[in-house]
């Protein structure tokens, strides 16, 4: 195998009763859209490639990111990024502190001060290093919750509806720069969502998971 | 030589674990250095509290004691606790290392072999005690024996104000009238207080016709006859005291501040000078004045005594000697402090050492030692626990 | 490394520090009430001890007295509570109430006990300011208010203390239970405020609060120190004279003194299942009324009685608190006096150095004790959430179990047993006594804020690369300050005004604020007990106002974590 991600016959189940099937290859740059209602385990999906599946599921089956088997790794082993609905910026730390937390370990304090002074530039918010996260506005808090992400150098990158809460302006703006970083970057992308015009603008494959009878 | 040199190595060890003789002043001095001393004494009185953290900081200047207040609320806890470490095994360094004690506890302790001693008569300051004039080798009419050492002299006194009451009165069967006049104005403390059963024992010394009885133990075929003038004395006055006799104050202490307040306008004390110094402490308005009945009341001496399983004796029988010395001896009586009695004999004394007492104010309410009276004996401890639990059960449970 | 072979092993860990000491307690208990005291030579098992407790002519009464000072106050403090909610919940009088739970927890009950009893006294602060101007008294009448034989005063005194801690516990339930909306729909079908709240909203949240009100009535039927200020003395309460009888020197006494400790066990046992059963009862009741269908026309009535009393409770923990201070500055002060013919420094002069020690003591083991509570407590829920064990309704039983078991009856057999194994007393081991009740209390106060956390933070932050241990210090407890300062107040302040384990396993050599207080109880000297009052409430009172300042301090440019 080799780059991008690959879900190998994954079969989540709850109390006994399955809940869904997926068996998919996402190439590196691509992005692979989930859709499905309400309920349907989506969210599970995605806790289960990034280790943190409740314990009232069990699965079956293999996830693989760039040639390693991830699926019984640590959590914080994975190098899975992932951007939820909410922002979800830690609120005690200041915006350049929230993008310090995922910078990789090594280099001395002013390469890593350039390294998150470039990434605030690169989405437009140059010096806002020392500001509180709760004084951002939507669309500046999204921009930063998705340079943390990419700071950490992750091999893959999942969004769990993560436009939804934006409005319609704010979200093709944001949803085109998400996905612009991502192929830069040569991330496999997987993305779960059921706004339709979400996948679309991916471009890529779409799985619609059913609920199982 | 080889075999000498073990012996002594031997002996070493056994002879510092032996108890500090207390005739050899020297070396219990010595001993005592660096010692810390926990003395349990009662600690519901806070200018006695005061009077014990002055001890501590004396004794450690001048011998390097650390002395250490156990507030009690009740000696009992303290004679438990050695007799728990006893049955427990522990011999060598009980939790306590002196009580301040007198009485059925102390009978108690010396029966069941809890003392330390006899050390008593050995200490320096014994020398200027007033042995032949106090009660201070028989305790409750029990021989100490020297396990206890005296450190102060107390006697009943009526305490009142004058603004509510002018008169004194001389005799209990006096009292019972002028309660039955002014209802709710008395109380005394709830036995088994100290100060609650003295008073019960006072009525009976003054109404029975010949006291004397009380000297002896009591037996179960003369107690019924003996307290049954107390009994009826008792359902006469219960009705008439505060509260109607369904609540009484706790203790001596307790009673002061009813005063202050214009609950009560007559309440009784151990210590002579106890009214002045409250007096001179805001507790007490500056019409308050002291009484004692025309045929006297009872006195007795405070003692300490030393546990046989404390780990600072030495330390203890120079705190003990300390209290015994003449200087804590004027401070306790001087009424702005203590206000207690002394057991010093005043020939026994130098004339400097002396001219301190003169020159103590005895305090607006205190009584001269003259006016102080008889001093009745304390009956035979037996009494003393055989009423406190008739009360209790007479009028210790509501009706 | 550490962690994740010591986290698993901290849920054990936590039961065997706040069970231990209980289950030993009462193994030190059972025995010597059946007359087994090896120690002392003797072999049960015999049923004399309780023989000779049944002789006692003051049993009955103290029974009657426990039972109904127990079950009066809390069905008191309930009743308040519930009308109190039923009716304001939601407005501002309501949340000036709010505001003030903080400080009126934080008074131990030992001062708040006092304060009552320097108020409502006959020659108390009350009858003062009415003296002689209103009343015409020149002296203070001879009745019996404090220490009356049927505990009403005892009863005030523990009601002031409970209502709020059960508003407080009521509040956090509210949270839980989505309330607003069935009170909205309620009114919005004519019933009255305070019916309509009473009919919808009380029953689901009395299941929430269920277990803290059987504490308070656990508490409530065998507290010491209350008793010890304001309950009779002819006779004492079951659970004064059971500390008496245990430090008797006689061991007759001593046996007796462990039945009672047992029948008192049982009698807060029946009660639990006289109040279970009596919920039953009230459960039927209330559908008849629902089903009745009434509106509730004296609404307005109850919820003004409800506030008066709701008031008057504030007032009287606030004002005894003022009253303490009077005292502690007075020269001389008689009645009808309103205030003290001079004030004075030197009480606080002369009592200052035995304060300061003092205060040292309980803040050393406050401290302490507190630390390791949160500790334990950090690591259990860590532990839940990591392993993903979590607390069934069994475990929480196990939580409140120490607070259910009245003290009486496990710490003198604590005491005794040891004694018996030769440990010696003094700091430490009163240390892991208070524990046992820290524990669960730190536990209650930083559960919900903990596990309501957002775990989401928590994926992010492992995605981000950060190891779980990291999350946790990182992530989790600093965003957790606020609730993490609360509980160690909560914690602190449980600690300050222990008093039985204090006194009983510290062996007499440890000497906090609320023993000297309730030691000088007994003395009366009413300047002394106002500078400790006012100290030992201090003590508590501070991690309170810290646990409100210095997040509002942390978080002055964290707009995020400033309106929690």
């Amino acid at each position: 195998m080799n780059k991008g991600l690959t879900l190998r016959d994954v079969v989540i189940t709850k109390g006994g009763a399955p809940l869904l099937r997926v068996s998919h290859e996402v190439a590196a740059g691509e992005v692979l859209s989930i859709m499905g209602p309400s309920g349907v385990g989506k969210s599970t999906l995605l806790a289960f490639i990034t280790g943190t599946l409740a314990p009232d599921f069990s699965a079956t089956g293999s996830v693989w990111l760039d040639g390693v088997d991830i699926t019984h790794a640590p959590a914080h082993q994975r190098r899975v990024g992932i951007l939820f609905q909410d922002d979800l910026l830690f609120p005690h730390l200041s915006v350049g502190a929230n993008l310090a937390f995922g910078l990789r370990a090594g280099g001395t304090k002013s390469d890593r001060q350039a390294k998150i002074d470039a990434a605030l530039t690169e989405v437009g918010l140059e010096g806002f290093a020392g500001r509180d996260p709760a004084t951002l506005s939507g669309g500046q808090k999204a921009r930063v919750a998705l340079m943390r992400m990419l700071l950490s150098e992750p091999c893959g990158l999942l969004l769990d509806e993560p436009f939804s809460r934006l409005d319609t302006a704010l979200r093709a703006q944001v949803r085109a720069l998400v996905f612009a970083r991502a192929k830069a970057r040569g991330l496999p992308v997987l993305m779960v969502t059921h706004d339709a015009e979400d996948a679309e603008a991916a471009g890529g494959d779409i799985v619609t998971l059913t609920p199982s009878p | 030589m080889k075999h000498l040199a073990l012996l002594a190595a031997l002996i070493a060890p056994v002879a510092v674990l032996a108890d500090p003789n207390p005739a050899d002043w020297d070396a219990v001095k010595a001993e005592a250095k660096g010692q810390t001393v926990y003395w349990n004494a009662w600690g519901g009185s806070t200018t006695t509290n005061d009077f014990l953290a002055w001890v501590g900081s004396r004794v450690a200047a001048d011998y390097g004691v650390t002395l250490e207040h156990v507030k009690l609320t009740n000696t009992a806890d303290a004679v438990t606790r050695v007799l728990a470490e006893k049955q427990a095994g522990e011999d060598d360094d009980g939790a306590i290392d002196m009580i301040w004690i007198n009485g059925a506890n102390f009978a108690a302790m010396k029966e069941a072999d809890l003392l330390f001693g006899p050390y008593a008569e050995q200490l320096p300051n014994w020398a200027v005690v007033d042995a032949a004039g106090k009660t201070v080798q028989t305790d409750f009419t029990v021989p100490t024996d020297g396990y206890e050492s005296p450190w102060a002299m107390a006697q009943v006194v009526f305490v009142h104000d004058t603004a509510d009451m002018p008169e004194r009165f001389g005799s209990m069967a006096a009292l019972l009238e002028w309660a039955q006049a002014n209802p709710g104005r008395f109380s005394y403390p709830q036995p088994p207080d100290f100060l609650g059963t003295t008073f019960l024992k006072q009525v009976l010394v003054d109404i029975l016709p010949d006291p004397s009885v009380l000297a002896v133990e009591a037996t179960d075929e003369n107690y019924e006859e003996v307290t049954a003038p107390l009994w009826a004395y008792l359902d006469a006055l219960t009705p008439n005291l505060w509260r109607e006799g369904k609540a009484y104050p706790a203790t001596g202490t307790a009673m002061f501040p009813l005063i202050a307040d214009d609950e009560l306008d007559l309440s009784i004390s151990f210590s002579p000078g106890a009214a002045s110094t409250a007096i001179a402490n805001f507790e007490l308005p500056e019409t308050v004045r002291t009484f004692v009945l025309d045929k006297g009341t009872i006195g007795n001496a405070s003692f300490v005594t030393i546990p046989y399983n404390s780990g600072s004796k030495a330390g203890a029988m120079v705190v003990a000697n300390f209290l015994m010395s003449p200087e804590a001896q004027a401070r306790a009586q001087d009424p702005a402090i203590l206000g207690y009695g002394t057991v010093l004999d005043m020939n026994a004394i130098t004339a400097e050492e002396r001219a301190v007492f003169d020159a103590l104010e005895l305090g607006v309410a205190t009584l001269t030692p003259a006016e102080l009276g008889t001093v009745q004996a304390e009956p035979h401890p037996s009494w003393a626990t055989r009423l406190a639990d008739d009360w209790t059960d007479r009028y210790g449970v509501a009706q | 490394m550490k962690s994740r072979r010591l986290l698993p092993v901290l849920p054990l860990l936590t039961l065997l520090a706040m069970l231990g000491p209980v289950i030993a307690g009462l193994y030190g208990t059972v025995l010597p009430a059946f007359g087994h005291l090896p120690a002392a030579g003797l072999t049960g098992p015999t049923l004399s001890p309780f023989f000779d407790l049944f002789d006692w002519a003051g049993l009955p009464r103290a029974i009657m007295l426990s039972v109904g000072v127990g079950v009066g106050a809390t069905a008191i403090a309930l009743t308040i509570v519930a009308l109190l909610t039923a009716g304001w919940s939601g407005t501002p009088a309501f949340r000036f109430l709010e505001r003030l739970l903080s400080p009126l927890l934080s008074v131990p009950h030992a001062a708040a006990a006092f304060g009552l009893a320097f108020l409502i006294t006959p020659s108390g602060w009350i009858s003062r300011a009415l003296s002689p101007a209103m009343t015409g008294w020149d002296r203070p009448p001879d009745l019996l208010i404090v220490q009356d034989p049927w505990g009403l005063t005892m009863m005030t005194g523990l009601v002031i203390k409970e209502v709020p801690f059960l508003l407080l516990i009521t509040l956090a339930a509210l949270g839980q239970a989505d309330t607003r909306r069935s009170a909205a729909v309620a009114q919005a079908l004519g019933y009255g405020r305070l019916t309509g709240w009473l009919k919808t909203v009380f029953p689901r949240v009395y299941a929430q609060i269920r277990l803290p009100v059987y504490v308070v009535l656990a508490y409530s039927m065998s507290v010491v120190d209350v008793a010890v200020i304001l309950g009779p003395n002819t006779p004492a309460s079951l659970s004064v004279h059971i500390v008496k009888l245990m430090s008797d020197p006689d061991i007759a006494m001593r046996l007796q003194g462990a039945a009672a400790a047992l029948v008192q066990l049982g009698l807060v046992i029946g009660a639990l299942v006289f109040w279970r059963i009596g919920e039953g009862v009230v459960a039927r009741l209330g559908q008849r009324w629902i089903m009745g269908g009434g509106r509730g026309k004296i609404d307005p009535i109850m919820c003004i009685l409800a506030l008066t009393a709701g008031g008057i409770c504030a007032f009287a923990v606030l004002a005894g608190i003022v009253v303490l201070g009077v005292w502690s500055f007075a020269g001389f002060w008689s009645f009808p006096d309103f205030l003290p013919e001079q004030f004075i420094l030197r009480n606080w002069m002369r009592h200052g150095s035995g304060t300061l020690a003092a205060l040292g003591e309980t803040a050393l083991i406050a401290g302490c004790v507190t630390l390791m509570a949160l500790v334990l407590t950090i690591g259990c829920l860590e532990a839940e959430y990591r392993y993903g064990l979590s607390i069934s309704a069994r475990g929480m039983w196990m939580l409140y179990l120490p607070l259910l078991i009245p003290q009486t009856a496990f710490l003198p057999g604590l005491q005794t047993l040891m004694l018996n194994i030769g440990a010696d007393v003094g700091r430490f081991p009163v240390m892991l006594a208070h524990l046992v009740f820290v524990l669960p209390y730190v536990f209650l106060s930083l559960a919900d804020p903990f596990r309501a956390w957002d775990v989401r933070m928590g994926t992010i932050a492992n995605a981000l690369g950060a190891r779980p241990d990291r999350v946790l210090w990182r992530v989790r407890l600093p965003m957790l300050l606020r609730p993490i300062l609360t509980a160690a107040a909560v914690g602190l302040s449980v600690s300050v005004g222990q008093y039985l384990a204090t006194l009983l396993i510290g062996g007499g050599r440890v000497a906090t604020l609320t023993t000297e207080a309730v030691a000088l109880a007994s003395g009366g000297d009413r300047r002394a007990i106002g500078v400790y009052g006012i100290m030992q409430t201090g003590a508590a009172l501070i991690p309170f106002t810290l646990a409100l300042v210095v997040p509002a301090i942390v978080w002055r440019n964290r707009k995020g974590l400033r309106h929690e």
